[in-house]
């Protein structure tokens, strides 16, 4: 597979949330807002990209038995670094993420990509790789959000788009509609799939 | 915060569980709910783990973080204590108890990478519980995360041979089963008024 290939195939065909069912939870907490989506997504992106790319650089000198436990604290260390550059630039936003930036850690897709891409393969394979998937999470996030933020504030980016006379959808900040949106998404995305497949 | 860890505990488990409202624990939900019996398996070790970590992870953040001002190195230490406290409970079982290692012990492995363990020490750090106060969050915690698991474990039980459209099988029709449940524990939220 050469680079471009990598890329896509991590982003879009074995995206990890539609077709591998991986890392909802974040997917679902922090999609109320598209800025936060944003943040979270890039912050994923970061951190899987860059974990990834040490993982797979020191898979030849890892032990198999210990194998899982280097692979978490490698993560957490990224973590670590995209949490305190939240709380240092970006307060507020960093506050609303509340746990969910820590809980990148314990995201299965991390977890997923360096067991089933990392492993095996060279580093700059695997950068790129982390970066498809994370892009391709993102993509999910900012879909989910934009529906949510839309019907729920009347906004898009904190921007007002709907004026004052809009009534906002409450349910649509509030957790049900995260599962419902995520439902529909996964079930268009599968029944286009299964029909270019038949 | 001054909450009674009893009303804590209550509200744990109905006005903010953990996974109909906060989204923790999703992917071992998703993936474990086929049957009523696993599901019931799984929950009981989470709620077990979950309120010993609660505790332990207090007392690793008030006792040992804080007095050396390295609080920003939590992450990697609830991690470990959660790992280490999960490996300690499998030999543990193993050798004691050898009946409830078989039906417990496969769900064991899974609950370190469970985020709702994770994500409850992160709450208690975050909400500045006290101890009694986390024990009482991670007690509710876990009995609200098997509550749901088990009712969508049954739910889908009942669903295995109904026709469901082709896109929705798995984990769509999960989801909107878990979004329906959300919409009913909204109706606890008058109950307690904690968060």
């Amino acid at each position: 597979m050469n680079k471009k290939e990598i890329f896509i195939n991590a982003a879009f065909r074995e995206n990890s949330v539609w077709k591998q069912i991986l890392g909802i939870c974040s997917s679902l907490a922090v999609t109320n807002l598209l800025m936060n989506s944003l943040i979270m997504g890039l912050g994923v992106t970061f951190s899987l990209a860059l974990s990834n790319f040490t993982i797979s650089a020191l898979r030849a000198h890892t032990p198999r038995s210990v194998r899982m436990m280097m692979q978490t604290l490698i993560i957490a260390a990224y973590v670590i670094v995209v949490d305190v550059y939240l709380k240092a630039n970006m307060p507020v936003i960093s506050k609303q993420l509340g746990p969910y930036v820590g809980l990148i850690i314990t995201n299965c897709i991390l977890m997923g990509r360096a067991e089933a891409f990392a492993a095996q393969n060279k580093p700059v394979d695997s950068l790129i790789d982390g970066i498809g998937s994370g892009l391709g999470y993102t993509l999910v996030l900012l879909a989910i959000a934009a529906i949510r933020e839309f019907f729920g504030f009347g906004s898009l980016f904190g921007f007002p788009i709907m004026g004052d006379w809009w009534v906002r959808w409450s349910i649509m900040v509030m957790a049900p509609s995260a599962f419902f949106l995520l439902a529909i998404l996964i079930w268009i995305i599968n029944s286009r799939y299964y029909k270019l497949k038949a | 915060m001054d909450i009674s860890a009893f009303v804590l505990f209550w509200a744990a488990i109905f006005t903010s569980n953990i996974l109909l409202t906060n989204f923790l624990g999703m992917c071992s939900y998703l993936s474990v709910s086929r049957e009523v019996e696993s599901s019931f398996g799984l929950g009981v070790a989470v709620i077990f783990v979950l309120t010993i970590t609660a505790g332990l992870n207090w007392l690793a953040y008030h006792y040992l973080l804080v007095p050396f001002h390295i609080e920003y190195l939590q992450y990697i230490v609830f991690i470990i204590v959660i790992a280490a406290f999960v490996q300690l409970l499998e030999l543990i079982i193993e050798r004691y108890a050898p009946a409830l290692y078989y039906s417990l012990g496969i769900f064991l492995p899974l609950i370190t990478v469970n985020c709702a363990i994770f994500g409850v020490s992160l709450f208690l750090v975050i909400r500045e519980y006290n101890f009694l106060q986390s024990i009482a969050f991670g007690a509710g915690s876990g009995i609200g995360w098997l509550l749901a698991i088990l009712m969508l474990a049954g739910i889908r039980t009942k669903l295995k041979d109904k026709l469901i459209p082709v896109g929705l099988r798995g984990a769509g029709i999960s989801l909107i089963i878990t979004g329906i449940m959300a919409l009913g524990f909204i109706g606890f939220s008058g109950i307690v008024a904690v968060q």
